[in-house]
């Protein structure tokens, strides 16, 4: 199925949760935020949180800024 | 600390300024600048993280760089021009910070910006968002206009700082319009002196930083100011001294400005006035 990371569509099996997916693009959990259709996905829930065809997910770190 | 420590929130700091970590050169750069500093607190932004399903190298994060035991992280919610994307913004710093066990998860530096050549603020969105973050149980600071009504707004709908900029992000134009800061503090600090207010944004050297604090402002917070200077730990170190300079110089209480002279010596016992 189809979802949409960071902007960028990406085939995904069905039934992949959010730490799955993060696993996909080796990201530590610990180190990212996530949404899923603009709601906040709590670090707690990653394992728990299935994503759905068509979902929009934001990943996202902290970078410099002022 | 001979300035002496300050509040905000929940949050008490013996260091006045607060830097940013952004246009570094390099990460190596950013600690040995920040350490310069004497900073407590530095901002982060939050972005899209970068994705490689492809097993290559991962960047490297600036988390690795900052000490989270030393420094409280404030999070930025820069780049965000709705209320509705800096409250996504400011959920998905506090998410990422409690996962750190940093204490700065408790708070926000909100921005809602208007305008994208000027970064001005939008005060509308500004002041709707500072609402919706402190139901959803923030401590807000603001980056505002040095619009004295809208700083007294601000703060009455809880803020715990407003932030005054001194000019347009990243301009290095200095404190643009003192009289309005000077207004703001005013408007923020007349019944409730020890409300913090942070000039926040456009300083460029550290004059501008002392004049800040000579108005009265608790702190500074800067980031190009720092990170573009040629020397920026030297700069660093430069607007620490600022900070504290401007701070002893406000609580010493100025001469009064007059437009002629005044002698420093005795006018008396001058010698015979030769012919």
């Amino acid at each position: 199925m189809q979802a949409t990371v960071n902007g960028q569509q990406k085939e995904i099996d069905s039934g992949t949760n959010v730490t799955a997916l993060l696993g996909l693009y080796e990201l530590e959990p610990i180190r990212v935020a996530v949404e899923i259709n603009e709601d906040l996905v709590a670090r707690s829930s990653f394992s728990t949180t299935t994503i759905f065809e068509g979902d929009r997910i934001e990943i996202v770190t902290f970078v410099g800024g002022g | 600390m001979p300035s002496g420590s300050f509040r905000i929130g929940s949050f008490e700091f013996s260091s006045r300024l607060f830097v940013g970590t952004g246009k570094y050169a390099s990460f190596t750069q950013m600690s040995e600048a920040l350490d310069a500093s004497g900073s407590q607190v530095v901002t982060v932004a939050i972005r899209r993280d970068c994705l490689s399903d492809s097993g290559g190298a991962r960047q490297d994060s600036i988390l690795d760089h900052i000490d989270l035991d030393r420094y409280t992280v404030l999070p930025n919610t820069a780049g965000c021009f709705s209320a509705k994307d800096a409250i996504r913004a400011a959920r998905l710093s506090r998410e990422l910070l409690e996962g750190q066990g940093n204490k700065g998860a408790k708070w926000v530096k909100l921005e809602v910006l208007g305008d994208r050549k000027t970064l001005l603020p939008d005060p509308i969105g500004t002041l709707e968002a500072t609402e919706k973050l402190i139901e959803l149980g923030f401590e807000v600071l603001v980056y505002s206009s040095d619009d004295p009504i809208l700083a007294q707004r601000l703060k009455t709908a809880g803020a715990v700082s407003v932030m005054p900029a001194g000019a347009p992000i990243g301009t290095g134009l200095g404190i643009l319009n003192r009289n309005n800061i000077r207004l703001c503090l005013e408007a923020l600090k007349d019944d409730d002196p020890d409300y913090p207010v942070i000039v926040d944004a456009g300083v460029g050297t550290a004059s501008d930083v002392a004049i800040a604090m000579e108005l009265g402002a608790d702190g500074v917070l800067l980031n190009t100011g720092i990170a573009g200077a040629a020397d920026p730990v030297r700069m660093a170190k430069a607007m620490s001294h600022a900070i504290e300079a401007g701070r002893l110089a406000f609580q010493s209480g100025r001469i009064p400005k007059k437009p002629y002279a005044t002698a420093s010596s005795p006018t008396e016992g001058l010698i015979e006035v030769s012919a």
